[in-house]
């Protein structure tokens, strides 16, 4: 659906599906929530500033409180200790809600493997989009919002999606 | 050079004591040793190691004593540095300090079971938290110690999820109002396991990770680091090499304060600031892409000097680079110099006294803010730098502005060294020529078998020190960056310990807050520049 024509009268009336309408709508307005922990969270700031400036692609808003978020961007390591605390703030954003997993340690631990680091934060909340790299640049993150969006604008995304998710601290 | 004394474990408090009276007043670090898989004709498993500073700032002793019991007395009543070191050995290695004020975990989750820098702990063991621990317990004793008895008190958490703790730094309060009456802090989200993945890896292996302590300024962990291997192995590295890791240590260090400084003017308020000062960093990365193939995490240095020489146009890269940065910081200085309220908001808050910084173990900037002049640079100069000419920056009583302000002009004092440096670099190798230490060319690797031989030796083998225990240290963005490497002769290290310089002034952050306004508190943490990966580790 493209709404460029300058010359659309006013008074047109445009048929569409519902849920087509509400993809579109919803592609441009993400609102992220940056869980940032370590490195990654530094390109992330790389990103949200002035030479990539991720308000070009219409997800500038961003939220440090989850409850006005419904885009989560994890970036960082995410150790057992901090594991809860991801949960939990996740748990308080608003469906529909989606997740980006930024870099090698949020996607699977990285170069991490030990005593301490989540191998993957899939083990504890559902993920949508993953970004490879440590850090990845922050190109790898304006792709990932980008290919995100492509999927809300085909809807791609059934808010019931991760319903039946259950994480190794859901079994308590 | 520093000393090494070993002592019996019983007379340890008062020779550290006596120690303490005869000048050697800064405490650096304190952790524990596990013999259990090393070659020593000691019978005890365990030794603790102290290492300790001169009031003159130039020597160093590392005091050791084996034990064979594990309980040792505490010496936080010495220094209030020890108290949170203390915590750490016995998180890691379960030895226990008597009449510590608090002797709990402090890096790893309060579910965790056992201690993983014991030997016997596979280093995979990961253990699932479930629920976060709610302080109370700790809240109380510390309000009963602070004797205070208010009972209309309320109580918070700064953290760690949120925007101004960094992510990962969590802070409990009392509040009496807007007044913090009692704060307690607490860390280890970030705990890494970095010092147990490093008896896991070859030498020039680890240089990767620790790219990721202090992931700011990634180049000066790899210089601290194989500066230490360096020395261990007593390798002179070229005339060249060390110029350009002095080059590439000062750029670090703007690199660092940029982002310090750009997020402590977030904090307060003045987003503006944030764009003036971090735009020139992209141009530092645009550089340091260029010459190590990496934005943040360039792992540039090898034992026995680097990854590649500079490439061509380097020099004038370099200068626009350095121009950009001075735009930048004056722009930002033009906004907040004269500012009242930028003065209101910083002047006289956060305060640290010398007397206390030195007795806390703060160390960098953060200690210099404070008056006192000490750098390592100009006190153990290494790699030439009593050859240049630059100011040790100090504040005058310690509070946020001069901690900002300390910062602004070490970026200054930098630039003036790398124009030092570069007018003057001496040309040749950067690399030395040794076969055991740095891995041949690659048209040797593919025409000739001695360089397959030895290229395929040094990544599996690694490259092997001596046995030996050993401290060595750089002044890194954030202070005084050490290592403390225990070596068996293999090519992995045996042990590994860092003296994180943000570790000590996380553990100094939660008696500077207490009596001021929680707003204050939130620049307090944001002038210390605390950086995660190297506070946790
Ligand atoms: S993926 Fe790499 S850069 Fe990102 S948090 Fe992990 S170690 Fe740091």
């Amino acid at each position: 659906m493209e709404l460029e024509n300058p010359q659309l009268p006013t008074d047109t009336a445009i048929v569409t599906k519902l849920e087509e309408a509400v993809g579109w709508a919803r592609e441009s307005s993400l609102w992220p929530m940056i869980f940032g922990t370590a490195c990654c969270a530094i390109e992330f700031m790389s990103a949200a500033s002035s030479r990539y400036d991720i308000s070009r692609f219409g997800a500038e808003v961003v939220r440090f409180a989850p409850k006005q978020a419904d885009l989560m961007i994890v970036a960082g390591t995410i150790s057992y200790k901090q594991a809860p605390i991801l949960k939990q703030i996740y748990e308080q954003m608003c469906e529909p809600k989606w997740v980006i997993s930024m870099g090698a340690c949020a996607c699977s631990g990285g170069f991490y493997d030990n005593y301490t680091t989540m191998q993957g934060i899939d083990e504890i909340i559902p993920v949508d989009v993953y970004v490879a790299g440590c850090p990845p640049r922050p190109e790898a993150l304006l792709d990932a919002l980008i290919s995100l969006q492509k999927d809300l604008r085909e809807k791609k995304y059934n808010p019931k999606r991760h319903k039946n998710f259950k994480g190794a601290l859901d079994n308590v | 050079m520093s000393k090494y004394i070993t002592i019996l474990s019983k007379g340890l408090y008062s020779f550290i004591k006596t120690k303490y009276e005869n000048g050697f007043n800064y405490l650096l670090d304190i952790t524990a040793i596990d013999y259990s898989e090393y070659e020593t004709e000691h019978k005890q498993q365990y030794a603790l190691v102290y290492i300790l500073r001169h009031q003159d700032f130039k020597q160093v002793i590392i005091i050791k004593t084996y034990i064979s019991s594990l309980y040792i007395d505490s010496i936080s009543d010495i220094f209030s540095g020890a108290n949170w070191l203390e915590r750490e050995v016995y998180d890691q290695y379960g030895i226990e300090f008597n009449n510590h004020p608090n002797m709990r975990r402090v890096l790893n989750h309060r579910e965790f079971v056992g201690f993983p820098l014991r030997k016997s702990y596979p280093i995979t063991k990961g253990q699932l938290l479930y629920e976060v621990d709610d302080l109370l317990d700790e809240m109380k004793n510390h309000l009963k110690y602070k004797n205070i008895k208010d009972k209309d008190l309320m109580f918070l958490n700064i953290g760690p999820a949120h925007p101004a703790s960094h992510g990962t730094i969590r802070t409990y309060v009392a509040l009496d109002g807007e007044t913090i009456a009692a704060a307690i802090t607490e860390i280890g989200y970030l705990h890494r396991g970095f010092e147990k993945s490093c008896e896991n890896h070859t030498y020039n292996q680890i240089v990767p990770y620790t790219d990721r302590l202090n992931y700011c300024s990634a180049i000066s962990n790899n210089i601290a680091f194989v500066k230490t291997v360096e020395e261990m192995l007593n390798l002179d590295i070229t005339p060249r090499a060390k110029a350009i890791r002095v080059m590439l240590l000062e750029l670090s260090r703007i690199e660092d304060h940029l982002v310090c400084l750009a997020a402590i003017l977030v904090d307060m308020g003045g987003l503006t600031n944030y764009w003036y000062i971090y735009n020139p960093r992209e141009d530092i990365y645009d550089l340091l892409s260029k010459l190590t193939g990496a934005r943040l995490t360039n792992s540039f240095m090898r034992v026995g000097g680097m990854a590649n020489d500079l490439y061509d146009g380097f020099k004038a890269d370099l200068k626009n680079v350095l121009i950009k940065v001075k735009e930048g910081i004056d722009e930002a200085l033009s906004l907040i110099k004269h500012n009242r309220i930028f003065h209101d908001r910083t002047q006289n808050i956060g305060i640290i006294s010398a007397k206390d910084a030195i007795n806390a173990s703060l160390t960098g900037p953060n200690l210099r803010a404070s008056g006192i002049s000490f750098d390592m640079r100009k006190d153990n100069p290494y790699y030439g730098y009593e050859n240049y000419d630059f100011d040790v920056v100090v504040g005058s009583i310690g509070d946020v502005y001069d901690r900002i302000m300390v910062r602004f002009e070490e970026i200054t004092q930098s630039t003036s060294i790398i124009k030092q440096v570069m007018k003057n670099l001496p040309d040749g190798e950067v690399n030395i020529k040794d076969a055991s230490v740095v891995l041949p060319k690659k048209e040797d690797v593919y025409n000739t078998i001695e360089g397959v031989m030895n290229q395929f030796k040094l990544i599996i083998d690694g490259v092997k020190v001596a046995s030996n225990e050993y401290y060595s240290s750089i002044e890194a963005t954030n202070g005084e960056l050490g290592f403390f490497i225990v070596s068996d002769g293999s090519g992995t290290p045996y042990k590994v310990k860092v003296k994180s310089p943000s570790f000590s002034a996380i553990a100094a952050y939660p008696s500077m807050i207490e009596g001021s306004l929680l707003a204050d508190s939130i620049l307090t943490l944001g002038s210390l520049n605390i950086i995660a990966g190297e506070m946790d580790r």
